[in-house]
């Protein structure tokens, strides 16, 4: 039952007489203030007692203590990072950064694999054809019932099984794929690039525009003009043109094989892939089971009654029953983005450089464990939260209103 | 995952239980105290590295750093047989020990100055002066370091390795990828199996996993390049000296006992030896052991069940093929020089 169901005014109106308080135990709301002052008191005494005693007790082990390592010179080697780093120059507090970047670049394309996935597989599980229902159940069954540690570590062993760079599969002579991971040839980047990118930013933009003033046309005449010219000449022709105006670069940077290895081009390391495969696989069998729950959640009369009121078999999935099923679906979904995100840190078991395995190395190295850890948890808890609220957000806008 | 929990305890531990341990702290050594009141020896080791701690088909714990263990076990209650070998890896090893978990640690474990200065430790001896260095496959053709430019190495996180090969290749301004895996199976596996070119820790440690190859140790080479220092020893906790005493001596003993000439077999006729320094050794005369607040006695139940430091070595370390050289004792052209007990 929601706020809105009782006019405001009425409980002002409901509400007992304002007594003054009263110093007594007889006094229910004296009674309510000790109560939580004596708890919140409890509860700073023991946080004080716990920071002060850890303190003493690391001074009087001659343990060091402080943040100051995060300024100091690494040293530390990283495999891979999305920005620049030099173990010579970068300091403790750039590795972390890196280490964060690579636990999001697992989580976030995680998350988006895992839901796609895991909707396909709902959706096949509730199909009525026998082998593809079968199929998906056993693929969840199994799933969920073996450890992720286990998974990874099956996914990892399996990716080492590749053939040495000397042999590797190659896809046209750009793309390799070897016990080094998958190596894929990049456009070489320059700033003809950037305005061509910025003109399809635009053009986005105005399609966007042109689309919803289509709509407003629509809703106020019945007439709809044509939004595909304007999406087209928008997306395709001006960036195209802006493209060939300053030139058309087209430059690839294609790996080749030098020495140990390939040389040139982006890497995928097996690392990183055997970690977002394994996370991905599990979590889709649980995100399979929340998007199969959420449809069926919808009952089956919602279907007959739209299809009664003529309306196509689309829009009633787009207009009826989705936004009924995902009611359902968002608040485990944001568990199991949760979990997923979590999970990442089994990453240190298959050498994927991820927040906790570089925040182990420092710790280590330096000998902060209490530091380190409190990154570490800072880290996370600064993701979950930001999670949750993005999918709590969500979660409002999609919510039935009730009146 | 699990060294993650250790060390979240660790905060807890050292909130909480901490004070108690502080407070007792007066009456001499507590953890010479609570090891004899135990009548057991808490012995951090690796329990993954053949020749220096790895059970045997029976279980017990065998190797250089087992034995290390057991000689203080020996020295401090008479019986090399009273210890409990607690498994540790590179990332924990130092929070068991600064938690109380473990008496001693004795894990191939480097000595440095950030260590002792950082993380509340002190090193008693060095059992084992090694270096850092690089196994390779014979296949890939390499014969020295200096051709691993671009290479894929293997690294174990959290060690002194991890740092010494960072400025190898810095230093010899080469590129390389690391791969960073804790478990010591799982990067052994990844070089193995060809995700790394390299692996590269401990040159004893590489030999002797190289010899546990059997047959296919002949695909292998250990790379002649020592690139760094890595002297090894038992670690202590800083702040019980008298503890971190008991270690270093019964380990100086062990080398004056191969000075000396003595071994496990000949101990007994020793007694009566006539010789000063080898009869306050063996406590036939001074209080060398009520000293350090043990028996008399130590050095000879060391020397009686495990023999001087070279008799250890031998059982563990010759098999695997790795000659003594700079390890030798220092009358034989090596490093290991034990102060006079006296």
């Amino acid at each position: 039952m929601s706020q809105a169901t009782i006019d405001s005014r009425l409980i002002s109106d409901r509400s007992a007489p304002r007594r003054p308080l009263r110093l007594s135990w007889s006094d229910p709301r004296f009674r309510a203030i000790v109560w939580q002052v004596v708890i919140l008191g409890g509860v700073a005494a023991i946080v004080w007692y716990l920071i002060d005693n850890t303190s003493r007790n690391l001074a009087s082990r001659h343990i060091a203590t402080g943040f100051g390592f995060l300024g100091r010179t690494a040293g530390i080697p990283i495999g891979e990072s999305l920005i620049s780093y030099n173990p010579a120059l970068d300091t403790y507090g750039r590795a972390l950064v890196i280490g964060v970047l690579n636990t999001l670049k697992v989580s976030v394309i995680g998350v988006v694999l895992a839901t796609i996935l895991g909707t396909l597989i709902g959706i096949g599980r509730l199909s009525k054809n026998w082998l593809m229902a079968r199929l998906t159940a056993f693929y969840v069954e199994t799933i969920r019932d073996l450890p992720l540690l286990l998974q990874l570590l099956f996914w990892y062993t399996i990716l080492q099984g590749l053939p040495a760079p000397r042999n590797a599969l190659s896809i046209g002579g750009v793309v390799y794929l070897s016990n080094r991971g998958l190596k894929l040839p990049t456009l070489n980047w320059e700033s003809a690039h950037d305005a061509t990118l910025l003109a399809l930013l635009a053009g986005a933009v105005g399609t966007w525009w042109w689309n919803r003033r289509a709509r407003l046309r629509q809703e106020a005449t019945g007439e709809r003009p044509a939004v595909w010219p304007v999406a087209l000449a928008l997306l395709v022709a001006l960036p195209a043109g802006i493209w060939a105006i300053l030139g058309a670069p087209f430059q690839w940077d294609i790996p080749a094989l030098r020495g140990f290895n390939f040389q040139g081009g982006t890497n995928i390391s097996p690392e990183y892939f055997a970690l977002l495969l394994g996370l991905v696989i599990y979590t889709a069998g649980y995100t399979a089971e929340i998007v199969r729950s959420g449809i069926q959640a919808v009952a089956h009369g919602q279907w007959e009654a739209a299809g009664a009121l003529g309306l196509k078999r689309g829009h009633i999935l787009r207009h009826i029953v989705l936004p009924q099923a995902l009611r359902v679906i968002i608040p485990p979904m944001t568990s199991q983005y949760l979990n997923l995100t979590k999970n990442s840190s089994l990453a240190v078991a298959i050498g994927y450089q991820d927040l906790v395995s570089i925040a182990n190395t420092t710790l280590n190295q330096t000998g902060q464990a209490i530091e380190g850890i409190a990154v570490i948890m800072a880290v996370y808890l600064t993701i979950s939260l930001s999670i949750s609220l993005f999918m709590n957000w969500y979660n409002a806008r999609i919510a039935l209103v009730e009146r | 995952m699990r060294r993650f929990l250790r060390a979240a305890a660790l905060i807890v531990f050292a909130g909480l239980v901490g004070a108690p341990v502080i407070h007792a702290q007066g009456s001499g050594s507590t953890t010479l105290d609570a090891t004899i009141k135990r009548g057991q020896l808490l012995c951090g080791v690796a329990g993954t590295t053949p020749g220096f701690s790895l059970p045997d088909s029976q279980g017990v714990m065998q190797g250089l750093d087992a034995d290390g263990c057991r000689l203080v076990a020996a020295a401090v209650l008479g019986d090399a047989n009273k210890v409990k070998f607690v498994p540790t890896t590179t990332q924990n090893r130092f929070t068991a020990l600064q938690s109380g978990e473990i008496d001693l640690l004795v894990r191939g474990t480097t000595w440095t100055l950030a260590r002792e200065g950082n993380l509340g430790l002190m090193f008693a001896w060095v059992i084992y002066y090694d270096g850092t260095g690089f196994l390779v496959k014979k296949a890939t053709g390499v014969k020295s370091a200096k051709e691993l430019d671009g290479a894929t190495v293997c690294v174990a996180p959290g060690s002194t390795t991890e740092l010494a090969v960072a400025d190898y290749f810095r230093l010899n301004n080469m590129k390389f990828t690391p791969i960073l895996i804790q478990d010591i199976t799982e990067i052994r596996g990844a070089f193995l199996s060809g995700r790394c070119d390299a692996y590269s820790t401990d040159a004893s440690a590489l030999a002797t996993f190289r010899f546990s190859q059997g047959p296919k140790a002949d695909e292998l080479l250990l790379l002649p390049d020592i690139i760094s220092k890595e002297p090894l020893g038992p670690v202590v906790r800083k702040g019980d000296d008298k503890w971190f005493d008991v270690v270093r001596w019964a380990f100086a003993a062990s080398i004056t006992a191969e000075e000396k000439g003595i071994t496990a077999a000949n101990v007994d006729s020793f007694m009566e030896s006539k010789d000063p320094d080898v009869r306050r050794l063996l406590g036939a005369e001074s209080d060398m052991g009520k000293a350090l607040g043990l028996d008399n006695k130590f050095a000879y139940n060391i020397v009686r069940q495990l023999g001087p430091i070279g008799e250890m070595w031998d059982k563990s370390i010759t098999p695997m093929g790795v000659p003594r050289g700079i390890n030798n004792i220092w009358t034989k052209g090596g490093l290991q020089y034990a102060p006079p007990l006296r």
